[in-house]
């Protein structure tokens, strides 16, 4: 057995105790290091910023055990190992009062977080709780196939159909959406599972082969936002980038209607 | 019957088993390759999964080139495999290597050697057994797993390789034309996945009996130790799970081969290819798949903790806190881990409404996890810890699973899963279990029970060294996963710099890389000291930790037939430092008085 300051034990305290030490430190420094949420870091959409803001809940919760279990870890280590030789570890077999309360508060906590994770998932993917403009915005067909992102608009002042219709427009690894209003997407796939992931608006949603599923996002801002795919889909998963461009919201209109006329500019309407 | 000390000296080299036994002598054969001995054959696991785990270390010891230097020549190895593509690795190559490594170790290595390797070994011995109750059945589960290998092995020679991921989801998987690796690579793969299945499943119906039917005298289900729980638990999972697994995989295999479309949805074109024609679904066989494998996740942890809280218990020379509350939780991880397969999909599509409940299922299962690791705590508290290796394994696996189920909140919350779903958060949270957890608790599992499968001792500098290394060179690896998740990396891109806002990443994966490396390389210290061992190991005594479990009772190693005489039970395993003991810190289950010889000796 040791003694009680003897070198070994307490390098091998320090070598199990550093551990998480520097993975808070390493955490800490995190969004300084450009190692956090992707690009500015904050989110460019409202649902992500509920997303964010769950995150960050559940990172101080587990953060705070996380701390809280090593801290006990390191101190019965400390202790244990500090036993005089002659002293017999202490004969117990548990402590029923101990148990009853790690099992009813964490199970309280955990129940709490659940729940409170509800409303956001409600939001993004039960059709019923979807924001009024996403119902009614559905601006675009997604087909994702291997790869690329194929990309179906209405005419300007149609809705979207199921069928492709004679006046739609299309477009490939460029999704145009309005910034500041909710839009929904009929997401598809032509040939294998993929999946639409917009990493700065923290919206991810699989495509599958003979479904068509509505997603909705918001961009909040004008500009332009990664996408990619996020389920494996072949060799070339890793090339599947595009983006979603976000115009502001008064010149969106014009834009799909510049688009329509280049489309369907068969060089006989100037006759 | 003879003492012991025959028994250690005609103990040669290459043998894993001593002679003298029950007196009926077998050919080399029948002893060491066909053997019905569960001592044999859980050494046969073990060597069989370590000599695997290189394979899979391998594998991803590429991955890990591919995306710290993308596409530039590997060292040493790039003439002999990589000579068509100039020395890199390809985007497809990539594809096989990440399905491969996912399925060596899963399938091929944690699973086998908890079950396999430890279950085997131990089960017998701990309930006071002479082997399992199917010893057969025993040597054909072993010998079911180089069928497994060799579809594996085989698959690697076709274009490509299996490439549709360790989860192998249709349509990727279910269409030839769908990948180059979609091949016959992938039925292959299939009948691989089938093979161990019946390994396992012939495994699981052996424990099940063996514990209900096999206890010695006085071992009752409450004086068990955590280890045969677990392993009970496991084997309950197992049965239930597998045959699912099995029928999706020949269904599978039917749409693949046969023409049949459980899977495949009518009008699907992949690769310009015919239009496809039936009406299947591709999220059924992500069910079925997660059916199976997230039980599958407990079978690959539930084995370690039993054997870790017996380990703990043992070097804190301490009672385990709380066997009951231990008993329970690991019953309910097993029953909740039915009813939270869902949580791996969603975002595949499944009906929004099942998020919900299968987030409920899944945030409660880390309920049970949390009280786990609170009766591990409270085990150390007021021990009498020395540190040697199996004591530092045992500490570094309360404190990486502790990561590993926190960060596995994260995932259940559906709406943050929505965000880090197939990101690298998810391969940061289950490295740490079946890295940080299960690995650190097998090192710590070898280094406890060698002295019983051999009968020599292994090195405690050595496996010291091995444990610094490792565990530096794993935090090194898998802590930065994590912020490569947040910061919106997906899982397996060949080249994530690609795309704009991943390319500020690249040092931090260099960083891992090189982590990986050493850990990697540390590995040679364990094989070092498992096969040394062998040779230069100290002998052992009967009971080199001062443990209370029957299997300490036997000598070491055990005869064919383990126990000079039935052990007979006369109280639990953790009897250690009870104070009505006064000659000795420990009370082996065998020792029915207060003294100091063991009732069982008969020298």
């Amino acid at each position: 057995m040791q003694g009680s300051f003897s070198v070994k034990r307490l390098w091998w305290i320090f070598f199990l105790m550093i551990w998480p030490v520097l993975a808070v430190i390493v955490s800490l420094l995190t969004p300084q290091l450009q190692w956090g949420f992707p690009l500015s870091g904050q989110s460019d959409s409202p649902l992500g910023g509920e997303i964010d803001h769950l995150f960050y809940l559940i990172l101080i919760i587990t953060g705070v055990v996380f701390v809280g279990t090593h801290i006990a870890l390191g101190y019965v280590i400390w202790t244990a190992s500090n036993r005089p030789g002659d002293r017999r570890a202490w004969y117990t077999h548990g402590n029923h009062k101990l148990e009853m309360t790690w099992t009813i508060i964490p199970g309280l906590i955990l129940l709490f977080l659940a729940f409170y994770q509800m409303r956001t998932w409600a939001e993004f993917r039960m059709e019923e709780a979807y924001p009024d403009a996403a119902k009614q915005n559905i601006i675009a067909e997604v087909n994702a196939r291997q790869f690329e992102w194929r990309i179906r608009y209405p005419a300007p002042g149609k809705g979207l159909q199921r069928k492709p219709q004679l006046d739609d427009m299309y477009g490939v690894n460029e999704l145009h959406v309005p910034a500041g209003s909710p839009v929904t997407i009929h997401l598809r796939t032509l040939d294998v599972q993929h999946s639409f992931f917009l990493p700065t608006m923290r919206i991810k949603q699989d495509a599958v082969p003979g479904l068509v599923i509505p997603v909705w996002f918001e961009a909040s801002e004008p500009g332009e936002y990664p996408l990619v795919c996020a389920e494996l889909c072949g060799w070339g998963h890793y090339k599947m980038g595009a983006k979603v461009v976000a115009h502001p919201p008064e010149e969106f209109d014009e834009f799909m209607k510049t688009m329509h006329q280049a489309q369907f500019n068969d060089g006989f309407a100037a006759e | 019957m003879t003492s012991e000390t025959p028994a250690n000296s005609d103990h040669s080299t290459e043998d894993t088993h001593s002679h003298h036994a029950h007196g009926h002598h077998q050919s080399f054969i029948t002893k060491y390759i066909f053997s019905t001995d569960h001592k044999v054959i859980g050494i046969q696991f073990l060597f069989t999964t370590i000599l695997l785990m290189l394979v899979g270390g391998a594998f991803a010891l590429a991955i890990r080139w591919q995306l710290a230097f993308p596409n530039t020549q590997m060292p040493f190895v790039n003439k002999a495999f990589f000579e068509a593509s100039g020395g890199q690795i390809t985007p497809e190559f990539y594809t096989m290597l990440f399905t491969m490594h996912g399925t060596v170790m899963v399938f091929l290595v944690i699973i086998p050697i908890l079950a396999g390797a430890f279950g085997n070994f131990l089960i017998p011995l701990m309930i006071g057994a002479p082997d399992m109750a199917f010893p057969k059945l025993n040597m054909m589960s072993y010998w079911f797993m180089w069928p497994a290998v060799a579809c594996f092995g085989l698959s690697l020679f076709y274009e490509g390789g299996p490439a549709a991921g360790w989860t192998s989801y249709p349509i990727l998987a279910a269409l030839y034309d769908a990948a180059p690796g979609s091949g016959f690579a992938q039925t292959l793969w299939l009948m691989g996945i089938t093979f161990v299945g019946v390994s396992s499943m012939m495994g699981s119906v052996n424990y099940m009996t063996t514990i209900i039917n096999m206890r010695s005298p006085g071992m009752t289900f409450f004086r068990m130790p955590l280890t045969i729980w677990a392993m009970f638990i496991t084997a309950i999972l197992q049965a239930f799970a597998l045959p699912v697994l099995t029928a999706a995989g020949l269904m599978l295999i039917a749409d693949r081969e046969f023409g049949t479309c459980f899977f495949v949805p009518a009008g699907i074109t992949v690769n310009d290819a015919e239009p496809t024609v039936g009406g299947g679904q591709p999220l059924l066989w992500q069910h079925l798949f997660w059916f199976y494998s997230h039980p599958a996740v407990y079978i690959m942890l539930l084995p370690a903790m039993g054997m870790i809280s017996d380990m703990l218990s043992c070097m804190c020379r301490k009672p385990i806190f709380g066997y009951r509350p231990m008993i329970y939780s690991m019953s309910a991880i097993a029953g909740l881990g039915f009813i939270v397969w869902g949580h791996h999909m969603f975002i595949s599509g499944m009906n929004p409404a099942l998020g919900m409940t299968f987030m409920v299922a899944t945030i409660m299962i880390a309920l049970p996890s949390a009280i786990k690791v609170f009766n591990w705590i409270g085990t150390i508290w007021g021990g009498h810890i020395e540190f040697n290796t199996v004591t530092l394994n045992s500490i570094a696996f309360v404190s990486m699973f502790i990561v590993g189920g926190l960060s596995g909140i994260f995932m259940a919350a559906v709406p943050v899963d929505i965000y880090i779903h197939d990101t690298y958060f998810i391969v940061a949270h289950f490295h740490y279990i079946l890295f940080g957890a299960t690995l650190f608790g097998i090192f710590a599992c070898i280094q406890f029970w060698y002295p019983k499968m051999f009968g020599r001792m292994m090195s405690e500098p050595l496996g010291k060294l091995h444990f610094v290394l490792t565990f530096i060179g794993m935090n090194g690896t898998f802590f930065p996963m994590h912020m490569l998740g947040i910061a919106g990396m997906p899982r397996r891109y060949a080249n994530p710099y690609l795309h704009e806002y991943l390319e500020h990443l690249l040092p931090l994966n260099q960083f891992m890389t090189y982590s990986a490396i050493l850990m990697g390389t540390a590995q040679i210290l364990l094989l070092i000291n498992v096969f040394g061992s062998l040779i230069w190991g100290k002998k052992a005594p009967r009971n080199p930790w001062n443990s209370n479990g029957l299997e300490w009772v036997a000598p070491s190693p055990p005869p064919h037939g383990n126990f000079e005489e039935i052990p007979l039970v006369y109280r639990g395993p953790y009897e250690y430092s009870s104070p009505e003991r006064t000659d000795q810190d420990y009370w082996p289950q065998t020792e029915r008085e207060n003294v100091s010889s063991p009732s069982t000796t008969t020298v």
